[in-house]
């Protein structure tokens, strides 16, 4: 009962910023139509080099990349591209220090926002995008371009598991982000500076299973990995089952080391606070 | 054991020094600002304390110290026994704050939904927050923005919201900075209907900051005059009014060109054609006793006496003080 009552304030502000982001049609319709073009694009470009390739037996099939690459647009507002837009504003406003006026833990409670603001912004866009790519390509005997099944039950199971992860991480890095922001009383160097970061290192750009053989464990090993790549190698198939479960004891790894540092960064930040005017 | 204790306390910021040209790229200078310095007071339960003192004085800086969000440099606070800023979420459920220039309902979400988000932040019981909102809304008359989202209310409207938001989890400790910053004169004698209330029958403590001098002196009982982060004055608002207040003007309308009066303890401010303005203070002289010998002497039209505007006294108080803004 004591346990649940805590969990009140987080899970309502949840529900709330949840429901308010949700209502942002035009925004879900325009960013899938942005993830269309890229994964289109981008499909395409696989497909030329894969069809002019004389190199025989690569990490990954074509049919896997293309699955791949859909995927990822799909988990587009998944990954931490900026710091969260109300803990920006919050800095410009003063309403932070509102944030600090209630009786809960601040860590958990923009965790539990940015949770709300990606998942709900993912939710929509992923949904058109399985439709379009995984239903829609077939029907037009587009087979060859579509997005496929997982590999297996097993495989769709731990990729379950590891998308779950996948978020954890995303978010325990976006406040890293947001910590940034309040101690530089800006966005706009933090928000210039991730997207860097998050396209090279959790494969957005490039799967990171197509880079050169030497350079895998270090490419696995790194935290961004876990904010898309291991989820996609485990949905694809590329990991087996053990290497399944190791990339997703990284990824826990990963979200317990950011989010000691946010809580340690934000008890410092919090600590020399100042607000100023009015 | 007062409720709030407040000793010695102080406050300084760091600000970054813009230097012209391009020597900010190599190093980068700083000046302190000393915010607070010794700031002490005490305050009973159930007492109503005003807090004035022009821009920059560090009202809203005490005030943010005593509701814990910022850490003090020195001093010590202390509020029902705890320290703000070390056992922040015990002390912030115990209070209530309204900062008049920020917004602390959610932009996206109505009032209500607004308010039910709050009552699962605070943790209040279901029956005892649909009495508290439901007595708050019908106090505060937002019956019929409940379901506006916040966005588009009217300033008026939003700070009678944002008062009840505050007050939903029932405080014992109500922080008021500058709630009346841009009402309107219904808005804000409704803001202060409510406050008065709320501290006589509930007996919240209400620490309250503004610079409308009406707030004061319809509400609170006992006044800190603040300035450049010292406590110039703490005294009831009678014995500050009876001070500083105590200077009364006499406007005085002759039947023909205004004489040259020389009566000792009234100083002339203004003599136009008929009409001359004397200033007086009067413990030196009575009112009726200046009003007969001027009458007694002149043959006069009209008589009547004022009292200098609240503010401009206070203005001369801070300039007295030297605590006017930099």
């Amino acid at each position: 009962m004591a346990r649940a009552l805590s969990c009140r304030p987080y899970l309502a502000a949840f529900a709330a910023r949840f429901r308010v982001m949700l209502q942002y049609r035009a925004a879900a319709w325009a960013g899938f139509t942005t993830q269309c073009w890229w994964g289109g694009l981008k499909v395409m470009v696989y497909a030329a080099f894969y069809h002019h390739t004389t190199q025989v037996g690569g990490p990954m099939t074509l049919a896997q990349t293309i699955t791949y690459t859909w995927l990822a647009q799909a988990l587009f507002t998944l990954q931490p591209w900026s710091g969260d837009p109300d803990v920006a504003a919050g800095v410009r406003t003063g309403a932070i220090g509102y944030d600090r006026l209630r009786p809960i833990d601040t860590y958990h409670w923009w965790f539990v926002r940015a949770a709300a603001w990606m998942t709900a912004r993912a939710l929509p866009r992923a949904a058109l995008m399985a439709l379009a790519a995984a239903v829609v390509l077939p029907l037009l005997h587009l087979d060859a371009w579509a997005w496929r099944m997982p590999a297996d039950a097993a495989h769709a199971a731990l990729f379950l598991l590891s998308l779950v992860w996948m978020i954890v991480l995303s978010v325990a890095f976006t406040m890293l982000l947001n910590l940034c922001i309040v101690a530089t009383l800006t966005d706009r160097g933090i928000n210039t500076l991730a997207p860097a970061l998050v396209i090279l290192f959790t494969g957005n750009l490039l799967p990171l299973g197509l880079l050169p053989d030497w350079l895998q464990p270090a490419m696995l090993a790194q935290p961004f990995a876990g904010m898309l790549d291991i989820p996609m190698r485990i949905y694809i198939g590329t990991l087996d089952l053990t290497g399944a479960w190791i990339g997703i004891g990284l990824q826990v790894f990963w979200s317990l080391v950011l989010i000691a540092l946010g809580r340690a960064g934000l008890r410092r930040v919090m600590a020399r606070l100042e607000m100023q005017g009015g | 054991m007062p409720q709030i204790v407040v000793e010695g306390l102080h406050k300084t910021y760091r600000i970054a020094e813009r230097q012209p040209g391009l020597r900010n790229l190599l190093r980068r200078r700083w000046r302190e600002v000393r915010a607070l310095q010794d700031v002490n007071f005490q305050l009973e339960a159930g007492e109503l304390l005003g807090f004035i003192g022009p821009n920059g004085a560090g009202k809203s800086t005490t005030i943010k110290i005593l509701s814990g969000i910022l850490r003090p440099s020195g001093g010590r606070v202390e509020i029902e026994g705890r320290v703000p800023f070390d056992n922040r979420i015990a002390h912030v459920a115990r209070i209530g704050a309204v900062f008049g220039q920020r917004s602390q309902l959610w932009w996206d979400l109505s009032v209500g939904d607004g308010f039910d988000l709050l009552r699962d932040i605070y943790r209040v019981e279901p029956q005892a927050y649909r009495r508290a909102r439901d007595e708050l809304v019908a106090m505060l008359r937002l019956e019929r923005v409940l379901a506006q989202p916040v966005r588009q209310l009217s300033l008026g409207q939003r700070m009678r919201a944002e008062i009840a938001a505050a007050l939903l989890h029932a405080p014992p400790i109500l922080f008021l900075d500058e709630p009346t910053i841009g009402l309107d004169a219904p808005s804000k004698l409704a803001v202060r209907e409510f406050v008065q209330k709320l501290n006589r029958e509930r007996g919240v403590t209400v620490l309250l900051t503004t610079h409308d001098m009406h707030d004061i002196e319809a509400l609170a009982q006992r006044v800190i005059v603040i300035g450049h982060g010292r406590v110039l004055a703490d005294q009831p608002f009678d014995a500050l009014r009876a001070n500083v207040l105590a200077e009364r003007r006499l406007r005085v309308q002759f039947a023909g060109a205004a004489p040259v009066i020389a009566i000792a303890g009234a100083q002339l401010r203004s003599r136009e054609g008929n009409a001359v303005e004397l200033a007086f203070d009067p413990r030196e002289i009575n009112t009726p006793t200046l009003i007969a010998r001027i009458a007694a002497d002149y043959e006069v039209d009209d008589i009547h006496v004022t009292q200098p505007a609240i503010e401009e006294v206070i203005a001369r108080f801070y300039d007295l003080h030297g605590a006017a803004e930099a």
